[in-house]
């Protein structure tokens, strides 16, 4: 990635506006992901000046700042307290520490990488971004959205009010890209399913969820409908797994990841 | 633009352009120890500290550095004396690149971790790629090294 200036910016507006001047105007978060970009760039938006790196802890939810390292999101001892810790696990299993203590959230959630560990857990937790000329959208609305984001990404914010959880990255090597990940999360609304590097970006396993969610009790007849229905998704092909392995992982894993939960809430 | 930095401990300006790397900038500031490896934040072979911290130079821009506290490891030399007579006694030094990131990483490891067992090493050295050794000789040269310092 090649740029011509660089801003470091002393506000949320400043920012805003430099976006919306030119569309070579882009925040530089971590820069992991825009290094490997060959693309030149008019200005570089460094938010560091803002105080985004904070993970502050409220009574109803966990705000993480979008500038906050993966590092840092594996390290908290309240992040690693929800769900089973799936998010810290997430983020943990992204690359060597090196690399987690220059990634950040922002970067990861706004680039909607199909491979993402941690849009996978964030998903499946019911997360909300906050953004600075939007507001609050929900993950699962802005994974929806189409084309480019031209708006400051301040925080992402996850509800504390979880039950178990279960988090996988299927992958080769340790620092290999998934081949696939899924979350499996209670909530107070009942399980929420959501699988990511399928190869394209995380989606939740509604019909899975729908399963479950009506079903009386959770026996085994119940799991293996829901992890039919997870294995029914749409899957595709690429370097790290064919569209058949996905499927077959997707079953197999979300059976597991029901039942480890079922019995964590027994 | 100019930023200033501090390099082991020295005080040092320099111009860079908004697009320079880190690793690049050490370079030509006369660190020899940071190498260029893969270039894609991969291999571990950049890894310097910034405030005590592991990070990939050849992502970490030049400009993020201002006011920074950079260390490479010609600025721990007890710790990467100590660590290369433990490498050449297990075999772990062979053509020796990716030494100077290893020795780095263990030094921030030491610096933050109460307990570095087996699993902790492993945990920091994630991300540090070696073609020659297969990595259990640097781990028992770790270990060993580790033992000494206690
Ligand atoms: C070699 C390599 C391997 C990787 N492997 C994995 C892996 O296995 N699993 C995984 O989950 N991830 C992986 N990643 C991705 C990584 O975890 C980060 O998601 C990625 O680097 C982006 O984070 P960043 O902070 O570097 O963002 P940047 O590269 O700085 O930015 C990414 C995008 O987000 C935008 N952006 C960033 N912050 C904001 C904000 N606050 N508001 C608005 N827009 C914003 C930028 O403009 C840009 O479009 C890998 C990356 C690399 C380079």
């Amino acid at each position: 990635m090649k740029f011509k200036t660089y801003r470091r910016v002393e506000s949320l507006d400043e920012a805003y506006q430099l976006l919306q001047e030119d569309r070579k105007n882009m925040v530089v978060a971590g820069g992991g992901w825009l290094k490997m970009s060959s693309r030149t760039l008019e200005t570089a938006i460094d938010l560091s000046a803002l105080g985004l790196d904070r993970i502050v802890a409220g009574e109803d939810t966990i705000e993480i700042g979008s500038m906050t390292p993966l590092s840092a999101i594996e390290a908290d001892s309240g992040i690693a307290a929800l769900a089973s810790g799936i998010l810290s696990q997430a983020a943990g299993a992204v690359m060597g520490l090196s690399f987690r203590n220059l990634a950040t959230v922002g970067g990861s959630v706004v680039g909607k990488y199909g491979f993402s560990d941690v849009l996978t857990p964030l998903l499946a937790m019911g997360a909300e971004l906050d953004f600075y000329g939007e507001g609050r959208i929900s993950l699962e609305a802005f994974l929806k959205k189409k084309g480019r984001t031209a708006d400051i990404l301040k925080s992402v914010i996850v509800p504390r009010s979880l039950g178990p959880g279960y988090f996988k990255k299927v992958r080769k090597t340790r620092l290999d890209f998934a081949a696939l990940n899924l979350a499996v999360v209670t909530t107070q609304r009942g399980y929420r399913i959501a699988v990511g590097s399928r190869p394209s970006a995380a989606t939740l396993g509604e019909e899975a969820m729908e399963i479950l969610n009506s079903a009386d009790t959770i026996d085994e007849a119940t799991i293996e409908k829901a992890a039919r229905a997870v294995a029914s998704l749409k899957y595709g092909d690429n370097p790290r797994a064919s569209k058949a392995y996905r499927e077959h992982v997707a079953y197999v894993y979300t059976k597991r990841a029901i039942e480890e939960v079922r019995d964590c809430e027994d | 633009m100019k930023i200033e930095l501090t390099v082991n401990a020295r005080r040092r300006s320099v111009e860079v352009s908004p697009d320079d790397y880190l690793v690049d900038t050490l370079k030509k500031l006369g660190y020899k120890s940071v190498r260029r490896g893969c270039d894609t934040t991969s291999c571990g072979v950049c890894t310097v500290l910034v405030d005590g911290d592991p990070i990939p130079s050849c992502a970490f821009l030049s400009v993020r550095a201002d006011q920074r506290a950079v260390t490479t490891v010609e600025g721990i030399p007890e710790t990467a004396s100590a660590l290369a007579e433990e490498f050449g006694q297990t075999g772990a030094d062979q053509c020796g690149f990716c030494n100077p990131g290893i020795a780095l990483t263990v030094h921030a490891m030491q610096e933050k971790e109460s307990d570095t067992d087996d699993e902790t090493i492993r945990r920091h050295l994630v991300g540090h790629l070696c073609r020659c050794t297969g990595y259990q000789s640097q781990h028992e040269a770790i270990k060993a090294y580790l033992g000494d310092e206690k």
